[in-house]
């Protein structure tokens, strides 16, 4: 804990950071002609690891970041411990 | 070879026009020779910021539609030689500005000066997307605050697709400027730092103006703050912008407005 924070004095500049971060993130794909790709993306994702893990549809986060020279696809899909992985995937 | 800059932002009130004026004095007080063309027809304010507003006659809409020669409408600044305006029109609307007319004086103007440098209106709309359309090079206006930054994104993204160059598949040289920038408050976490902006928008800078008194004067006067008050942090930063604008690699610093000890006393408190 800051010492600023210890005296009640929280800032605001992390947040602005954090706020524009996430909407840009989403405004970058909707301006640029495939409004629908994250959609997409997760959908086929969540489908593809479905076949071969039981997972939650909700658990199943799909980022994208611009960078100067490229930008990043991030995929975050979180399986629980006590499921069973189908022989298919483990043999793949 | 001629350069068209376009300095934009997408977001009003930013900082476009006193940068478009300091940035073109800068570059003419360094050698160049330079005009600076108003796009926000209607809203003209380049004339009055350049402290030309009593001597405009023909206007680039004039020069777009052939009803004046370019030679008429110019009006060469009286303090630094190689500097020279091309008003807006107070008095039309934006859809006076066609595509080829505009096409037309660019090109001339392109033969003519070292750099062309011009002054996007605010919005997406037609004004901002002709006055980026044949620029080689965008000045992207930003003050570290969220609906500025949101703004310069979405104009970031336009300059990658409604630009000549950007349709012919070619570079388009973006950089930004950071406006009314206070080096104390970021530090206290209550602005975006100067790394914040940068990570988000991933361009590269090309300087950095403090919230400063000297521009304000500098509006007031009618004269760019490069010739009002060269001396100013504000001043300074736009002197070394226009010289990175030349090619010339010399750091970015953060500025910091000299205070004098009264000032230091008792400015603090008060704000």
């Amino acid at each position: 804990m800051s010492l600023l924070s210890f005296f009640g004095r929280r800032t605001t500049a992390p947040q602005a950071r954090e706020r524009l971060q996430i909407l840009l993130a989403h405004e970058r794909i909707a301006t640029s002609g495939q409004p629908d790709l994250l959609a997409k993306l997760r959908e086929e994702i969540l489908e593809v690891v479905g076949r071969h893990v039981a997972i939650e549809r909700d658990k199943v986060i799909v980022k994208m970041e611009r960078g100067a020279g490229v930008s990043t696809l991030e995929v975050d899909v979180e399986i629980p411990n006590d499921v069973q992985i189908t022989k298919r995937a483990v043999g793949a | 070879m001629a350069k068209v800059l376009v300095v934009t932002s997408g977001k009003g009130g930013v900082g476009k026009t006193t940068t478009t004026a300091a940035l073109g004095a800068a570059l003419a007080q360094s050698g160049q020779s330079v005009v600076v063309v108003d796009f926000d027809v209607g809203l003209r304010n380049l004339d009055l910021v350049m402290g030309a507003e009593r001597r405009v006659v023909y206007d680039f809409i004039n020069v777009v539609q052939g009803d004046a020669k370019l030679n008429q409408a110019l009006i060469k600044d009286k303090r630094v030689d190689m500097l020279h305006l091309l008003a807006a029109s107070q008095t039309r609307d934006k859809d006076a500005l066609t595509e080829e007319g505009v096409a037309r004086v660019i090109d001339e103007l392109r033969q003519r000066f070292d750099w062309v440098i011009c002054d996007s209106p605010a919005g997406i709309e037609r004004g901002a997307t002709l006055a980026m359309r044949h620029a080689d090079v965008a000045v992207v206006v930003t003050n570290p605050e969220v609906s500025s930054v949101r703004d310069s994104d979405r104009i970031i993204g336009l300059l990658d697709a409604k630009t000549i160059r950007a349709e012919r598949g070619e570079r388009m040289e973006k950089c930004l400027l950071l406006t009314r920038y206070d080096a104390a408050r970021a530090e206290r976490g209550e602005m975006l730092k100067v790394a914040d902006v940068l990570d988000i928008l991933s361009i590269p800078l090309i300087g950095i103006i403090p919230e400063s008194t000297a521009v304000l004067n500098a509006s007031n006067l009618g004269s760019p703050v490069t010739i009002s008050n060269p001396q100013s942090a504000a001043a300074q930063a736009y002197l070394q912008a226009a010289q990175r604008l030349m090619g010339i690699d010399i750091p970015v610093t953060v500025p910091a407005e000299r205070r004098s000890f009264f000032q230091g006393l008792f400015g603090r408190r008060v704000a």
